[in-house]
């Protein structure tokens, strides 16, 4: 048993300032607010490349790029790189190029704020502006628990013992808790909820893009001291992989054979395409202030994923050989830093930087809920003309406060489901299965709002049909390996279904009036697409 | 670099299909021998494939650059409002 006296309490002093920086970040963005709604909503469209770089990355990157890949390297070997972090640098990337910046012109010219605004003018189709909305609600609520719930369980560990008395925790048996006497799960996500609450409330998407860019410089300086502190403490680069390569359970690792599939690790292309509909993320691309804003987040996307990733990759490998079989793949990076540093500081700064990843994505994310409703649903069914900006903004915060409140309540009420962290990768693989809706709008005058609506509801439904047999029929203590069919993911199939709807329906259907379709499409051909 | 636009998006366009098939290095697969002493092969393959994604980028920033979007984006629409916000 760890005595109390031996615990530092300066990592939680570290988490403290760090914190209460993102507050005062929240409250000094709050005073460059204009007061307008373009303003509250997409920051009057004024973000230059700098900015638009550092909180696309951050709210790209989520907790799992610190903690989950350090985690998964240690079970599954090198390959995660290759299937997480070097496809979504070249995807990502294409998405943002290809997509992104049309997107981003379509709302510059006519003032859009929400994806369900573009879908229904482009479309033309209120209808599939409303079956949108929940869908997109629904996709983005798992992924915000996922977030709320990590950082509620991180905090804990971090804090464990510290608190001995307070927070004191028992086995059945009678022993400590290994967690025992650490800031307790619905403590820790009230107060992450609170401090992004704060600075999204006041700031709105500035406060979310200025507290981004901060979080996006501490979880990319974190990963690299630790990277660097930890090497040296295993003897160096050389002999921290010697030591992997005469491991038994570390060396296969440094390979893929038996460990990744080859149909796996090509059909995991498909999972980074969610970035084109991701609603968090379509805001952000909204406030650049340029096209050209573009070009810096186009360029150092792929290099900012090898940054923070290979670091992470490196020492869940050399933890194979440091920790040997046994260890919780989420516990690997505190492990591998508590056991070899012994340095309360690198602790708080890797602590603040787990939890600046994932902060970075929930401000957006409670931002682009909050934005939604108030912009799909409120205004659009009482008129646009029955709010001034005041009291839309108001409204927005309203539906900011609901959704914090909802999530917090889902996040407790779930906190000890094994299955809350499976659905990010099926809330990634739904809205990469929308990808083609996204794509073809931009790219097919040919296509209609019934393919459109098609292919959203074929692809809603084949997505439900997996997640059911993957998730809800999934027998209690049974593996917990992925899904996959012949081999690939069930994105390849959800992707597939959602693309031959789409085509074949809007082949079938009477093509949309060229009124329409001429106000998306510049007069000059377009020279993007090959 | 003097680089026809209409040659270089071509040529960029390529390259990224090149990059989407050499990311699948199966002949990596098994190999686990060590790059420099420390770094497995395969995370040197795809570390390196990250960089080279981000010079295809960086190419298609500067020859297969939208600049009709650009202008696009800056003129004023006409025609009626379909359903877009005011």
């Amino acid at each position: 048993m760890i005595a109390a006296a031996e615990v530092s309490l300066l990592p939680l002093y570290l988490i403290l300032g760090y914190l209460a920086l993102l507050i005062g970040l929240g409250l000094v963005s709050n005073r460059f607010f204009k007061g307008s709604s373009a303003d509250f909503f997409v920051v009057s469209r004024s973000i230059g490349p700098f900015l638009l770089l550092m909180s696309i990355f951050g709210t790209t990157m989520t907790g799992f790029a610190m903690v989950g890949s350090t985690g998964k390297a240690y079970s599954s070997g090198i390959g995660v790189y290759g299937l997480m972090a070097s496809w979504s640098g070249l995807v990502h990337s294409a998405v943002f190029f290809l997509v992104g910046i049309r997107l981003w012109a379509a709302g510059k010219r006519f003032g859009y704020v929400t994806q369900c605004e573009y879908f229904r003018a482009r479309f033309d189709s209120p209808a599939l502006g409303y079956l949108l909305f929940p869908v997109l609600v629904l996709l983005v609520i798992p992924y915000l628990l996922v977030g709320v719930i990590s950082a509620g369980k991180f905090l804990q560990a971090t804090t464990a013992h510290m608190f001995p008395e307070l927070f004191k925790l028992t086995l059945p048996n009678g022993n400590p808790h290994p967690l025992s006497g650490g800031v307790p799960p619905w403590l820790g996500a009230l107060v992450i909820c609170l401090i992004v609450l704060s600075y999204v409330f006041f700031g709105g998407l500035r406060g979310a893009v200025w507290a981004n860019t901060f979080q996006t410089i501490i979880f990319m300086i974190a990963g690299g001291v630790a990277f660097w502190l930890i090497s040296g403490k295993l003897g160096g680069l050389q002999a921290a992989a010697q030591a992997v390569a005469e491991s038994d359970f570390g060396k296969p690792r440094l390979a893929r054979e038996g460990l990744i599939g080859q149909a796996q690790f090509f059909s995991y292309f498909l999972v980074p395409l969610s970035v084109g509909m991701f609603p968090h993320l379509f805001q952000h691309w909204l406030t650049a202030r340029s096209a050209k804003s573009f070009r810096l987040t186009v360029i150092a996307h792929p290099l900012f994923i090898a940054i923070v990733w290979v670091p992470c990759i490196l020492i869940g490998l050399w933890a194979t050989a440091h920790l040997g079989p046994n260890a919780s793949p989420n516990a690997v990076l505190g492990r591998m830093v508590n056991s070899l540093v012994h340095s309360p500081v690198l602790t708080g700064l890797v602590a603040a930087g787990v939890l600046a990843a994932i902060m970075s994505s929930l401000d957006s994310q409670f931002m682009c809920l909050g934005t939604m409703f108030t912009n799909d649903i409120v205004v659009r069914l009482v008129g646009p003309d029955r709010f001034n900006d005041r009291q839309k903004i108001l409204l927005a915060r309203g539906f900011i406060l609901l959704v914090v409140g909802v999530t917090y309540g889902l996040a407790v009420y779930l906190k000890d489901s094994a299955h809350v962290f499976d659905l990010g990768v099926w809330c990634f693989s739904g809205f990469a299965s929308l990808f083609p809706i996204v794509f073809a709008a931009v790219y097919w005058r040919r296509v209609t709002k019934a393919g459109a609506i098609s292919s959203l509801l074929a692809a809603a439904a084949v997505w439900f049909v997996l997640f059911r047999q993957d998730i809800l029929a999934k027998a209690p203590g049974a593996g917990e390996d992925e899904m996959l069919i012949f081999g690939l993911m069930p994105v390849a199939i959800i992707f597939t279904v959602s693309l031959v709807t789409l085509v074949v329906v809007s082949l079938l259907t009477r093509p949309p009036a060229a009124t329409t379709v001429d106000r998306f499409f510049p007069r000059r051909p377009a020279s993007l697409v090959p | 670099m003097a680089l026809p636009k209409r040659n270089g998006a071509t040529l960029v366009w390529l390259a990224c299909a090149a990059l989407f098939v050499l990311h699948q290095d199966c002949w990596n697969w098994d190999n686990s021998s060590l790059v420099f002493g420390w770094l497995p092969v395969g995370l040197a393959w795809h570390a390196g494939f990250s960089l080279a994604a981000t010079l295809l980028w960086a190419a298609a920033t500067r020859w297969a650059w939208p600049e009709e979007i650009e202008r696009w984006a800056e003129e004023t629409d006409t025609a009626p409002d379909q359903g877009g916000p005011r």
